[in-house]
């Protein structure tokens, strides 16, 4: 199968999600400018994270304007996996694909650390290769990644199961301990850990592969009919 | 200066009006009587003013940085370039540079620190490499009041602000705070990149046609002759010098780093060379490109230069140090190619200019010309001083008498020292840095050395960055030794050998005789170790006039060191690993308390003779860790630095939440002491007699890990007690409580 990793003017973690999906995943993947109008002929797309624009204005909200994101909206209704990491669940959110947004930390300061995280939702495209309530560590490292969304919507997420990822220990003052979620039809995910910064036991953590893995796996195994 | 009337020259030689932009009588004479034979007018007096400041010619720095040990097999540039290169195999090579920030920090602390961390970036790409680790060495005075602590928060979050946002991940550094440095901090940035060595870039424009390029952000009224403000002393007045700070913006430097990177990448064939425009500005960039090239004149239409603001003068354009510009010089014919890349990139270039035949550097504004000089009085013919030297009265007086602390109750004397702001945890200032971004960091910050792996080679870097002023503040000469000497055991405790190191030489006026003796004292002292430890120099930066109200910090070279772990089975870490293991120091420790952490602690300053130190004694030890490591002996390795033996067995402690039993024939005294070319290693008892055997008489065994969480030491009078856990509360939280 192949990822799409799309790469906005300041993105930073491109890279590392291209190296993940290739050396250690072993699946293809391809870098898609923000200039690009098409996402035909890719399986899955990731939005890395870094500072696209700078994080001027407010994170992803330049971003969103980009010529990629209405065909990342149409492949989003397609069905297909979308995957906003950090940075990249600032632009989901941006773009209207995901609800709720994220504000400064409640420390007002980037964090960047190992961070415990519980599964809190293992029936999702990106998370089915994790135990219900199984406790992962995953890095953050953002400034903004204090997650909001009003009562209204936090209720529905709940009622819906969206809340895939908690923290452990809320390091960033996240209603609901909220680290990562997904959409009401379960094909676009947003977090704020970096799950491709931990898929290498020799840079502290392998316990990021499982995200990555479990994409593949249902786009395999299970084969996901496109409406 | 920006809109009055710009003066005459005769009235600036009457006036004298050269003084107020840092240049003296003689050199003024000088660029009159010997270069122009002529009157300078303005603009011509801004172009010296900024290049020969200390910042951009080192004139009073040349004669002493001579003496550095420079050589080395592996070695592919050495200092010169934007940033030096050492080969590390497999085609590749590692290209790293410090830099001092430390004046516009001391004015606007977050602007100063970013646009420290976006020059030093610009020095690494320019060489054809991409950065793949930053550190930072900062000194502060101790926090008194909410001033100091919103002072320090501020730099921190430059730091972090400007190197989280590009993507180049802060892996260490170090951090430590002096009442030397209350009122003059000091903010050096190391940045280390990694390039195909066949990449090679270098910063000349030669060739008669070829175009002169200038990329990046437009130029602003900012840092308008900032080099020459900062190679000036500080005083009471300087809340005034703050139009002299620049400001960073991150995004565009990715932007522009990005660019820059492709045209080296891809399209060699059509540049000829490429700087960034740092101190100085445009014209330390261009004359610097032209006297490289062998003295290649060149002219530039300063109409052509991108401009934020209307009405800049000549002067202004030349002088601005506004951030993200870097100067290419381009085939004539290939303009049009290098132009589209940047474009692609979203970023601004023009064609400002052509080299030329001869050596004529020639400035045109308005269709006149403005300026017209030889290329070379700018930058290779710069004055050069040998300044006077002579011993400070203070080092001749000091007793020759080591301090003798006072450690009645020893485990209380460890409690205090744990939460000394030099010695606790940082982590809450490394926390608000991106350590992990380019996922290759295999060690970060708060070990010995941060430790970056080679994607996809079985090998990694090790980097730390070292110096304790105290010590050269007693004696410069050794202090220098021992600077580089620390250096040296960090990055061998994480398993790797020392490939050479960059500087920031930050002291204080060197027109003064006392000034300029600590200069050359450590200098000489720094590479003597180097040449002793085979770790060249290969850049450096230099930061004089260190001074607040006529009184200098601690003569301060920040070493930053750069190892080679050849295979990553040798990647060692501080922390101890499994209960049972024997503990051992490697090292003789003595009496040696003058200008320890614990004199400071116990009297509020540092005095007397520094202890001694043996060159050849500290190679021997760093050699038998290297074995050690090589021969998979060690399971950790932890050198022993400020606070002595008890500190760095603690730390080792801490990474794994492990207790010791141990017990030794030291006093408890002696385990504060400072005595170099030591290390607390731990060894499993398989391996035991091996490394006993290796080691000799140089280790001696003080005890086990033990899982009980349990830090004991029987000294020969007295012990240490205290759980784990709570060592490690009060060492991770002493700082955060100081700073909150």
């Amino acid at each position: 199968m192949k990822f799409a990793i799309l790469s906005f003017p300041g993105s930073n973690c491109e890279m590392d999600l291209y190296y993940a999906i290739k050396d250690i995943i072993k699946e293809d993947a391809e870098l898609v400018s923000y200039k690009k109008d098409s996402l035909d002929g890719f399986d899955a797309v990731l939005v890395p994270g870094g500072f696209s624009y700078g994080d001027y204005l407010r994170s992803g909200a330049i971003a969103r304007f980009s010529p990629i994101i209405k065909p990342l909206q149409k492949f989003a209704e397609s069905g297909k996996p979308v995957l906003g990491i950090c940075n990249g669940f600032q632009i989901l959110t941006e773009a209207g694909l995901l609800p709720g947004s994220l504000q400064k930390n409640v420390s007002a300061k980037f964090i960047c650390e190992p961070e415990k995280l519980v599964v809190n939702n293992n029936k999702t495209m990106f998370s089915n290769g994790y135990d219900f309530e199984q406790k992962i560590t995953l890095p953050i490292a953002h400034g903004d990644g204090n997650y909001y969304a009003d009562v209204k919507t936090l209720r529905e997420l709940e009622e819906n199961n969206q809340i895939v990822f908690k923290y452990w220990n809320n390091p960033n003052g996240s209603v609901a301990n909220i680290a990562g979620i997904i959409n009401k039809k379960g094909n676009v995910l947003g977090m704020m850990p970096h799950p491709e910064r931990a898929v290498e036991d020799i840079l502290g953590s392998s316990d990021g592969k499982g995200i990555f893995y479990s994409i593949v796996k249902t786009i395999k195994d299970r084969g996901v009919i496109y409406e | 200066m920006s809109n009055q009337q710009q003066a005459t020259p005769e009235q600036i030689r009457d006036q004298k009006v050269y003084r107020g932009m840092g240049l003296t009588d003689y050199e003024y004479g000088l660029i009159k009587d010997n270069v122009l034979h002529r009157l300078p007018n303005y603009t011509e007096i801004g172009l010296y003013s900024g290049m020969w400041s200390e910042h951009c010619s080192y004139k009073n720095s040349k004669p002493v940085l001579k003496k550095f040990y420079t050589k080395g097999k592996r070695v592919v540039k050495g200092p010169g370039e934007g940033a030096g290169i050492i080969d590390i195999g497999d085609g590749q090579g590692v290209v790293f540079k410090a830099e001092s920030h430390n004046h516009p920090s001391a004015v606007e602390p977050f602007q100063g620190a970013t646009t420290g961390v976006g020059g030093i970036l610009r020095d690494i790409f320019s060489m054809g490499a991409r950065p793949i680790a930053s550190l930072d060495s900062l000194r502060f005075g101790n926090v008194k009041n909410d001033a100091d602590k919103y002072f320090i928060s501020q730099i921190v979050a430059g730091i972090s602000s400007y190197g989280n946002c590009i993507g180049v991940p802060t892996v260490g550094g170090d951090t430590a705070f002096d009442d030397a440095y209350q009122n003059n901090p000091l903010v050096n940035v190391m940045c280390v990149g990694l390039m195909n060595i066949d990449n090679m870039e270098v910063g000349a424009a030669a060739g008669a046609g070829n175009a002169i390029i200038y990329v990046g952000a437009d130029t602003g009224r900012d840092g308008i002759n900032g080099a020459s403000f900062a190679s000036a002393e500080f005083d009471s007045e300087h809340e005034s010098q703050r139009s002299a700070v620049q400001v960073g913006d991150p995004f565009n430097e990715k932007l522009v780093m990005e660019g820059c990177l492709d045209v080296i990448d891809n399209h060699k064939d059509a540049l000829v060379g490429i700087q960034d425009m740092g101190a100085a500005g445009l014209v330390s960039s261009s004359a610097e490109m032209g006297s490289k090239a062998g003295g290649n004149g060149m002219k530039l239409n300063l109409d052509l230069v991108p401009q934020r603001e209307k009405g800049m003068s000549a002067f202004e354009l030349m002088l601005s140090e506004s951030q993200e510009r870097m100067l290419l010089c381009v085939k004539a014919g290939k303009e049009d190619e290098v132009l589209k890349v940047f474009a692609d990139h979203g970023v601004n270039a023009v064609v400002i200019g052509r080299v030329t035949d001869g050596s004529d550097y020639v400035l045109e504004h308005h269709g006149k010309v403005v300026a017209n000089v030889p290329v070379d009085s700018l930058s290779a013919d710069a004055p050069v001083y040998h300044r006077e030297s002579k011993e400070p009265a203070r080092i001749d007086q000091e007793s020759p008498e080591q301090f003798d602390p006072e450690v009645s109750v020893p485990t209380e004397t460890l409690r205090k020292m744990l939460s000394q702001p030099t010695i606790a945890s940082k982590e809450n200032i490394f926390k608000t840095y991106d350590t992990q971004v380019q996922t290759n960091t295999v060690v970060g910050p708060g070990s010995d050395a941060a430790v970056v792996r080679i994607l996809h080679k079985n090998k990694a870097i090790a980097i730390t960055t070292d110096v304790n002023g105290r010590y050269l503040y007693l004696n410069p000469r050794v202090g220098g030794q021992m600077a580089v000497a620390e250096a040296g055991r960090n990055v061998v405790a994480s398993g790797a050998f020392p490939l050479g190191i960059t500087d920031c030489l930050n002291f204080g006026n060197p027109e003064k005789p006392d000034q300029f003796y600590e200069l050359d004292q450590a200098v000489m002292g720094m590479s003597e170790a180097c040449e002793k430890l085979e770790s060249p120099v290969i850049s450096g930066n230099v930061s004089l006039n260190n001074e607040f109200d006529d009184v200098a910090i601690y003569p301060s070279p920040m070493v930053g060191m750069v190892g080679l772990i050849d295979d990553l089975k040798k990647v060692t870490t501080q922390d101890l690993k499994q209960a049972n293991d024997l503990v051992y120091v490697l090292g003789k420790t003595g009496d040696d308390f003058n200008g320890s952490e614990i004199q400071r602690m116990q009297t509020g300053k540092v005095s007397g003779q520094l202890f001694n130190f043996d060159l050849d004694y500290e190679v021997k030890i760093q050699k038998l860790v290297q074995k050690a490591i090589n021969d998979g002996l060690l399971n950790s390795a932890h050198d022993v630095s400020e606070g002595g033996l008890i500190v760095s067995i603690a730390e080792s402690t801490f990474g794994n939440q492990l207790g010791v039993n141990l017990v030794s024939d030291l006093t408890a005294k002696q385990f504060f002491a400072e005595t170099q070319s030591r290390f607390v290693v731990s060894v499993s008892e398989e391996n035991r007699e091996q490394f006993e055997t290796l080691v000799g008489g140089d280790a001696s065994l003080l005890g086990r890990v033990t899982n009980d969480n349990h830090l004991f030491v029987q000294t020969a009078d007295s012990y240490f007690d205290m759980a784990v856990d709570e060592a490690y509360q009060t060492w991770k939280g002493a700082l955060p409580c100081v700073l909150k």
